[in-house]
């Protein structure tokens, strides 16, 4: 599969009065053509300011992209002007993103249609009434009943779950190469979120698109994601397919996480391990690993050195970690 | 992939029946009768400042020396000031100049203020410093004293009456717009519609603005109250509208000389410029409420 997206050494940096954030601390990684990606942290990890950073939409001031490349399409994005027009003529078209909050993230003063609409008449350079068509086509895709007399609504009148529909079918308006969701399910109940996430996959393998999902939620890249990347205090400790990060995870962060989700296929007796402590404060890190404080696993070896970096384990998995965990050491059986 | 979602399916029957913004506009606005009254009223004074050749017993600045002062009589219904010109008149033709310069002076001053507010609210950093200070410097002097300067300097008339309230109504919309331009640019659909491509002057008119709007609306109606009253105020100290045309400002400061033998020929013009300004102030209130956004599709 050929590389749609590559990501090298990524830096974002947040102002604030307590001192610098490094945001997201220098992270690379690569999407392919026609693949579900999941990008999977606790909040304040940076996955999502890492996302907003590919379409520099980081808001500046306070924050300021420091560093890295953004390879797509065999351009650097981050050598564009933030606002310049060779940016915007990938921002929606080429890569679209869809936001956490369908609650706030439709403007509540424009009908569907507009909104639909203008990302279409910009990009693919229709006309009103065939942006229209199209607007009432997509959200019939999506699966908006009475699509024809609904495209004149406000988003006011739609529920949660029919505005991240909407949000979706403006993702797809324009024929994107890539779709970012930025915890596309996260503000909705677990059922709806289900048939969002089916209609995303169906949506994403029928017009041939690549999907970043970023999220909290492991069951949700368990189902869908064909790779994952484990963030922690804005840099990737852990990628590899799903099935390695679920069965094999190398990363004691990893670990912990897998440990406090429940498992339907396992012993239900068995309690949940949560993570002690805290999330690092993002203000004047200390060099070595920022999971450090909370590891089990911790050797002397990561007190003295600065941050390991990623490390291959096997083929198509990394860590990064000095401690080389084995399935054994995390009384994994052999499947 | 539309079977199986129940849920959402169930959430969008239950949805609010829907009612087009007009019928619902109409509704909410002429639901209450103290808005209905300052509509009315407002009608009255645009039919007034429009038919007032028509509408007036005597031309307004025909005098008549040998009926000054005259109480009220069925030949002059509000009766005669000092030169006998009849006050009825007086007050048809003074509806103009109130009118129009509340309209233009409010239109002038909420289209400069609210640019300013927008590109300071939107790019902020310096020039946002630059435009929020100096508005803050124009409001540091009393708003009808700046008025009056103005006027002073650039003498009366209808033209410099204009141009002085203009200028002296700015500060309260560059502020209001720019404290609703932080607010509004937060919102995720700002950073959906830049993730969409758009460009900043199409997210900052099609965007930002519309969702500025209702506060905005209803202080320019209130301000279109304050802009008669200032115009009032300015012809009552003697630098507004020129006599004799008739300004209702200045036959509330001529009547006030004759106070004790004649209060009608003060009184009167006093009410309609209270009426007015109060009906603007209704009105505004009244648009408040049916512009709402987040109201808008039900009720």
């Amino acid at each position: 599969m050929a590389v749609l997206l590559e990501v090298k050494n990524l830096e974002t940096h947040f102002k604030t009065e307590a001192g610098l954030v490094k945001a997201v601390d220098g992270i690379s990684y690569h999407i392919h053509e026609h693949e579900i990606v999941g990008v999977v942290g606790e909040s304040g990890c940076g996955k999502s300011v890492s996302q907003l950073s590919i379409l520099q939409l980081i808001p500046s001031p306070p924050g300021k992209i420091a560093g890295g490349e953004v390879w797509f399409e065999g351009n650097d994005l981050l050598r564009y002007p933030a606002n310049g027009s060779k940016m915007r003529d990938i921002r929606g078209s080429k890569i679209s993103m869809i936001f956490q909050e369908p609650m706030t993230s439709l403007n509540p003063v424009m009908s569907i249609n507009q909104q639909l609409s203008e990302a279409m008449q910009l990009h693919l350079g229709l006309n009103k009434a065939d942006a229209r068509k199209r607007a009432i086509e997509l959200l019939k895709l999506v699966g908006i009943p009475a699509a024809e007399s609904r495209v004149d609504d406000y988003p006011h009148q739609f529920s949660g779950g029919m505005r991240q529909r909407v949000m979706i079918a403006m993702g797809l308006s324009c024929n994107p190469r890539l779709i970012i969701a930025d915890e596309p399910t996260t503000a909705l109940d677990v059922t709806t979120q289900a048939v969002l996430l089916k209609l995303m996959k169906d949506m994403v393998d029928r017009f041939n698109t690549s999907l970043v999902l970023v999220t909290h939620n492991l069951g949700v890249v368990a189902r869908y994601a064909q790779r994952i990347y484990v963030m922690y205090a804005g840099r990737i400790v852990e990628s590899g397919t799903t099935e390695d990060i679920f069965a094999h995870p190398r990363h004691p962060y990893t670990v912990g996480l897998l440990k406090c989700v429940p498992r339907l296929d396992g012993d239900r007796n068995k309690k949940l391990v949560p993570i002690t402590g805290l999330p690092p404060n993002l203000v004047g890190m200390p060099p070595n690993c920022a999971f450090l404080p909370r590891c089990p696993y911790r050797i002397e070896q990561c007190r003295k050195e600065p941050w390991p970096p990623l490390t291959a384990v096997r083929k198509d998995h990394e860590a990064a970690c000095f401690v080389h965990l084995e399935d054994k050491d995390l009384g994994i059986n052999a499947e | 992939m539309a079977a199986g979602n129940g849920i959402a399916m169930e959430r969008f029957e239950e949805a609010p029946q829907r009612v087009s913004g007009v019928r619902r506009f109409i509704r909410v606005f002429m639901g209450r009768k103290i808005v209905m009254f300052g509509i009315v009223v407002i009608g009255l004074l645009v039919f007034t400042a429009i038919f007032a050749p028509w509408l007036a017993p005597y031309p307004p600045n025909e005098t008549s020396l040998r009926n000054t002062l005259a109480g009220p009589s069925s030949a002059h219904l509000l009766g005669t000031d000092s030169l006998g010109r009849d006050t009825l008149s007086r007050i048809i033709y003074g509806s103009r100049p109130g009118l129009v310069i509340g309209l233009i002076a409010v239109s002038i001053a909420a289209f400069i203020g609210m640019t300013f507010g927008l590109l300071a609210g939107f790019y902020g950093r310096m020039i946002s410093a630059v435009i929020m200070r100096s508005m803050d410097a124009v409001m540091s002097v009393p708003m009808i004293l700046l008025a009056v300067t103005i006027a002073a300097l650039l003498g009366g008339g209808l033209k410099n009456v204009l141009m002085a309230l203009g200028i002296a109504l700015i500060p309260p919309y560059a502020r209001l717009m720019c404290s609703q331009v932080l607010t509004v640019k937060q919102n995720d659909y700002i950073t959906a519609s830049r993730a969409g491509g758009a460009t900043n002057l199409r997210i900052m008119l099609a965007h930002i603005l519309p969702n500025c709007f209702p506060p905005l609306i209803v202080l320019m109606t209130m301000q279109i109250g304050t802009a008669i009253l200032s115009e009032a105020s300015l012809s009552f100290l003697g630098i507004g509208i020129k006599p004799p045309d008739a300004a209702w400002g200045s036959m509330v400061s001529e009547g006030y000389q004759n106070m004790l033998r004649a209060p009608v020929l003060s009184i009167a013009p006093g009410v309609a410029i209270m009426l007015v300004v109060f009906a603007f102030n209704m009105v505004g209130d009244g648009l408040r409420d049916a512009l709402d956004p987040k109201l808008r599709g039900t009720l």
